[in-house]
């Protein structure tokens, strides 16, 4: 019996854990459009658990309770029950209905988050290049022409568009409180939508283990107002030195190192791995109809070679 | 042990019923082996990053050639076990031999085939598409020298012991995993080498 | 590799461990010699072909495999227990949550359950053995070489440092330059070989040696989840086999399966991986269901409720675990289609395990429950398991799982599904099977205090784990900062598995003190059970039964014992049995010494006991071996020296 309260005093601790303001947890206190729905789905979700936990429970306290043999007469004699077919259909009933529920949501849910929010649906988004090696980010900022090392700037209220790839492991990008992670690969992009509502600080990380340094691979994502974003970006290019393809090869190559800015960016000597230099193109898939003609051709001739070959 | 003379020999006690299903659900085992070979291979058969592609390398003649060793040693197996079903021992171990022999053209073929890649500079470090090419390729040539070995096998203990329900038992399971690899080679035929030709 | 690179070095615990395998594996030997016990060691336990004794062998490497994994466990809590701490460095800690997560599922889940297989379903269905005894003792061996061959990293070349999913490119040469992962992906092939010829062993066995009687229908539910089990098994592990091949020839012969340089492809480990790696899931769990059943059944003293839709609900999750292999990487980006797909294929996992849950309940509903221990752990599963399954079913939401993928939220839902699951379920079988093997109990007054030790550590150890991941804790991080606040839910979790520790050390002592002081008065039917493995003996003679039963419905035994009607009658006859051989520990040892040279590339080693593996096979080929038949005579002896033992009482 006790585990049962043990079960539900922890669940009242979640519960009040959840509902405390002070201090709320990080998904549950989201900062955007894209996490503000993914909180909202997984609340969602957890009050839908809660009811079918309490069914259950409350059917397991009942039934222990009664049914204890210590309780009962010693002569009392269990019935046989093969089942019943109208309980049957009921508990498949049931969560068959939970589970479309639950289903509709998800998937409205991930085509949303998946998207640009519909707040900003007549922006256009900034694109922002993020690619890990070891155990460290990089920043590339295609249209601004800079590029910065562990830290990400951005204006507040516009939609970004986080452009994801990887120069080793899988790595999983992951600002929890704007929005969704998503993998960084090396051989494609992956593209992530978010936007912050208000300027403010907010913790990033990679969320997939990539080896030894991976505990301390954690960035600061910024989001500014869009005059100290302009000024920022302006800093920067009049600042900041230049990304040589050198030191690039460098930074690949260091474990950890701390925050660095740039005025130009890897992708004009390292394009990411998207398009044409995609690893999922190569060779076969790309041969055009002009190619397997002649291919059918060879074909013909290889085989009359190689009969000539045995004859000898 | 009971023996049961009413069905064929290699079913005639319950040992051997068990053995003949549990070699059809370790076959069942190897098409998803197989499964995830090819698999594999449709995956990363555009892969051919410097390496050539499957129409650069395939010729057809090899092919045709270690297709029609692998069919007809199909064929005679089946004799074979025929043969076994009729008491006939001589011929049996006859088309068993021949099976074998054919079994071991096959894998000639197949060396020939490999160093000739080989010798063109497609090894199995080249290329994703030549990895997995050579790994589905290779995982059927040891199943087929392994083939040979315990076909070898089964060939000396018929003919020191004759037909028993133990032997019989053995050249039917055996028969089975012949015709499996035969089966193999018809999807690694069509699937791999001829769409790799088109 | 270099001479010192071979041994590793550097840290205490490494040089302990060496000390203790030393000392260990020279007071081993020791022992046998000074009581005279090697014959008796080769004749009754290395050589043996009987399913039970194989059984046990296999629950004994079980609990020895859960506490190196629960040393990892204790480890990896000590070390998050409170922010910066030092107690392992970071290698460490990722060798060592890999090396828990590898031998949890593959040394001690896997093994349990298949060690309670052995034991258990030759007996539920009235068989006097497996169908191919030599088979079953040569899985057993290859799996505790795997065994042995993944422990030995620990202290020879390094352990696998890249997780237990290992994915590449991070388990690449490239990025995981030691041997590491060459131990992982032998010793698992070799393991995993053992495992395959299980599931067709067992799968003709069920098939095929069912008492005269028992159809399909009439079957126990625990001989259901293990037939249903063993149809995975032989359709997954094949999968394995083949993603661990390509793992060993990228790593060991330069092929570009994985690499991304040469056109590999990363996640077609990720994939080749979940397409075994979620049925597997369901191979330690759907036995535990079937455990369950049992118990619950047996100590409510009522019939299962809804057998059908048991079986069925069954046969759907197994079906389904095919499907949903995909919503292990819902974040790798392969779009909103994709991803919509496999999360309804995986909640639908829900509704036949919803179904499962409301049968137990029913099934308790009008009973006469006892709480003995093993009812004990069966009646906490139920509340603690819908737990893991409800937040299986918030994490299979894909846009949910941007969020909680890679957290703690995630490491807690599978502990909540693979503890109460699958660990209490062996507990549960292994308290309530013990007399039957054994022919004595195990003592219930610490019986019931281990459980009460361990299903409360769990939940202090893994609840707040739920909580962390919602507050973005990621997983397998070996160190974190103050500020970000998990140091207190941390140290709550660390006090929770030092809770857990105890109650295991309970459970063995109970173990010690039972073989020691418990009574050896206890009937063939101790618990008053229903299926078929009550109705003999209690320790189980070599033959099982003496007369194969009959059955005619489900728990026969059971309505027999009320009707006072015997199952089996006749005259006793000659009984055919296997004999004993030394091959298959002897093609154990062969694979070990193989993996081992396979491990650091020292090929022609390799290759002299690769043919040496052959050899055997060659001579199993040219072997007669016809068995043996036990006489009428020593027949009756045995039967009435157990039936005496009980009389006597």
């Amino acid at each position: 019996m006790k585990k049962k309260w043990i079960a539900l005093t922890l669940f009242s601790i979640t519960a009040i854990l959840l509902a405390g303001c002070d201090n709320p947890l990080l998904i549950l206190d989201p900062k955007g459009p894209q996490a503000r729905t993914l909180s909202s789905t997984i609340l969602f979700s957890i009050a839908m658990m809660a009811g079918i936990l309490l069914v259950v429970y409350v059917l397991y306290t009942v039934v222990l309770l009664k049914y204890r043999a210590s309780k009962l007469d010693d002569d009392y004699e269990p019935p046989h029950e093969e089942g019943n077919k109208w309980l049957e259909i009921i508990w498949t009933a049931i969560p068959v209905v939970i589970v479309i529920i639950l289903s509709v949501v998800t998937v409205s849910t991930t085509s949303t988050v998946e998207q640009k929010s519909v707040a900003y649906a007549d922006e256009k988004p900034i694109v922002i290049y993020a690619s890990s090696s070891n155990w460290k980010w990089h920043f590339s900022y295609p249209e601004e022409g800079i590029e910065t090392v562990n830290y990400v700037n951005f204006p507040a209220d516009r939609p970004i568009e986080f452009r994801l790839y990887s120069f080793g492991p899988i790595t999983s990008f992951w600002i929890p409180q704007l929005a969704g992670q998503k993998y960084a690969m090396s051989d494609m992009v992956n593209t992530i939508h978010m936007s912050a509502d208000v300027p403010g600080s907010f913790i990033g990380k990679n969320s997939n283990f990539s080896g030894e340094g991976f505990a301390k691979m954690e960035f600061e994502a910024q989001s500014l107002s869009d005059a100290d974003y302009k000024e920022w970006v302006n800093d920067v290019k009049t600042t900041a030195p230049k990304l040589t393809e050198d030191e690039f090869d460098d930074l690949l190559e260091a474990e950890h190192v701390g925050r660095k800015t740039y005025s130009s960016n890897h992708l004009e000597f390292k394009p990411a791995p998207e398009g044409e230099n995609s690893g999922h193109h190569h060779g076969g898939s790309t041969s055009t109809d002009d190619q397997h003609e002649d291919m059918d051709m060879d074909m013909d001739m290889d085989m009359d070679m190689d009969m000539d070959h045995d004859a000898h | 042990m009971k023996i049961d003379h009413s069905v064929p020999m290699e079913y005639s006690t319950d040992e051997n019923k068990m053995k003949i299903l549990g070699f059809w659900i370790f076959l069942g085992a190897e098409i998803a082996l197989f499964s995830t070979l090819f698999a594999v291979y449709f995956t990363l058969q555009g892969n051919t990053n410097v390496g050539p592609s499957a129409s650069d390398l395939f010729h057809l003649s090899p092919v045709m050639i270690e297709t029609i060793l692998l069919l007809s040693s199909s064929f005679t197996i089946g004799l074979g076990v025929h043969a076994m079903r009729l008491g006939l021992k001589k011929p049996m171990m006859t088309f068993f031999g021949i099976t074998l022999a054919l079994g071991a053209a096959f894998l000639g073929v197949e060396v020939y085939e490999f160093v000739t890649y080989v010798g063109e500079g497609a090894t199995i470090q080249t290329s994703g598409f030549l990895s997995a090419l050579f790994t589905l390729l290779g995982t059927h040539g040891l199943h087929v020298t392994f083939g040979l070995l315990w076909g070898g096998s089964i060939l000396l203990q018929i003919k020191k012991r004759g037909f028993t329900p133990e032997t019989a038992n053995k050249s039917f399971i055996f028969s089975l995993y012949w015709h499996f690899l035969d089966v193999v080679w018809i999807f690694i035929f069509s699937f791999v080498y001829l769409k790799g030709l088109m | 590799m270099k001479w010192d690179e071979f041994f590793v070095t550097g840290e205490p615990m490494i040089y302990a461990a060496m000390v203790s395998i030393v000392v260990v594996s020279l007071a081993i030997p020791i022992a046998l010699t000074y009581f005279k016990k090697w014959n008796w060691l080769w004749m009754n336990w290395l050589t043996t072909v009987d399913h039970k004794k194989i059984g046990v062998m296999y629950i004994l490497s079980a609990l020895l495999m859960l506490f190196r994994g629960g040393v990892d466990a204790l480890l990896m809590r000590g070390q998050t227990a409170i922010p910066d701490n030092g107690l392992l460095d970071g290698q460490h800690y990722n060798e060592i949550f890999t090396t828990h997560g590898v031998i949890m599922i593959l040394f001690m889940a896997m093994p349990f359950i298949i060690g309670l297989m052995n034991v258990v379903i030759p007996l539920q269905i009235g068989a006097r053995d497996v169908a191919f005894p030599r088979l079953n003792a040569i899985s057993f061996w290859l799996f505790f070489a795997g065994a042995m061959l993944f422990n030995i990293s620990f202290v020879i070349g390094g352990s696998p440092d890249a997780g237990w999913s290992a994915y590449f490119p991070l388990a690449s040469l490239e990025f995981s330059p030691t041997v590491g992962n060459n131990y992982y992906s032998l010793a698992l092939q070799i393991a995993g070989i053992g495992t395959l010829l299980t599931g067709i062993n067992f799968l003709v066995t069920i098939l095929k040696m069912r008492a005269p009687g028992m159809t399909l229908m009439k079957m126990p539910m625990f001989t259901w989840s293990v037939l249903i089990t063993n149809v995975i098994i032989v359709f997954a592990f094949p999968v394995l086999t083949v993603a661990l091949a390509l793992m060993t020839l990228d790593r060991q012969f330069g092929t570009q399966f994985f690499a991304m340089q040469s056109g590999g492809m990363d996640m077609l480990w990720a994939n080749l991986f979940w397409v075994w790696g979620h049925p597997e899931v369901y191979i330690v769990i759907l036995p535990a269901f079937g455990i369950y059943s049992e118990i619950i059944s047996a100590f409510a003293r009522k019939n299962l409720y809804g057998y059908k839709s048991m079986v069925v609900s069954m046969v759907a999750i197994s079906l389904l675990s095919f499907v949903v292999w995909a919503h292990h990487f819902y974040t790798m980006g392969h779009g909103v289609m994709v991803n919509s797909v496999f999360s309804i294929t995986t909640m639908a996992i829900a509704i036949p395990t919803g179904v499962k849950i409301f049968n137990w309940l029913f099934t308790l509903r009008k009973g006469k429950i006892s709480f003995t221990t093993p009812m004990l752990y069966s009646l906490a599963f139920i509340p603690i398991f819908t737990i893991g399954g409800v937040t299986g079913v918030m994490l299979a939401m894909a846009s949910a799982d941007y969020q909680y993928h890679n957290t703690m939220f995630l490491v807690a839902h599978f502990h909540y599904v693979l503890i109460p699951g699958t660990v209490f379920a062996v507990i549960a079988g292994f308290h309530f099977w013990f007399p039957k093997v054994f022919g004595f109990m195990l003592n219930e007054k610490l019986g019931k205090l281990s459980f009460w030790f361990i299903t409360i550590s769990f939940n202090v150890t893994f609840f707040p784990l739920f909580i962390l991941g919602l507050n973005g804790m990621t997983r397998r991080m070996y160190t974190y900062s103050e500020s970000t606040g998990y140091g207190p839910l941390n140290m709550l979790s660390m006090v929770g598995a030092v809770g857990l520790a105890i109650g295991f050390i309970i459970l063995v002592y109970n173990i010690y003190w039972s073989v020691r002081y418990s009574p050896r008065d206890i009937d063939q039917d101790p618990w008053d059970a229903r299926s078929l493995e009550w109705s003999t003996h209690s320790p189980v003679p070599e033959y099982n039964f003496a007369l194969i039963p009959t059955v005619n419905k489900l728990d026969a035994h059971w309505f027999a014992k009320k009707e006072g009607k015997p199952l089996a009658t006749g005259k006793y006859e000659p009984i055919h049995m296997p004999n004993n051989s030394g091959l298959p520990v002897i093609m154990g040892a062969l694979f070990f010494f193989w993996g081992f040279f396979m491990v650091f590339s020292w090929w022609i080693p390799a290759i002299v006991f690769g043919v040496l593996i052959l050899g055997t096979l060659a001579y199993r080929s040219f072997e007669k071996d016809h068995g043996r038949y036990i006489s009428v005579e020593e027949i009756e002896r045995t039967e009435n020296a157990l039936r005496g033992a009980q009389h006597e009482n």
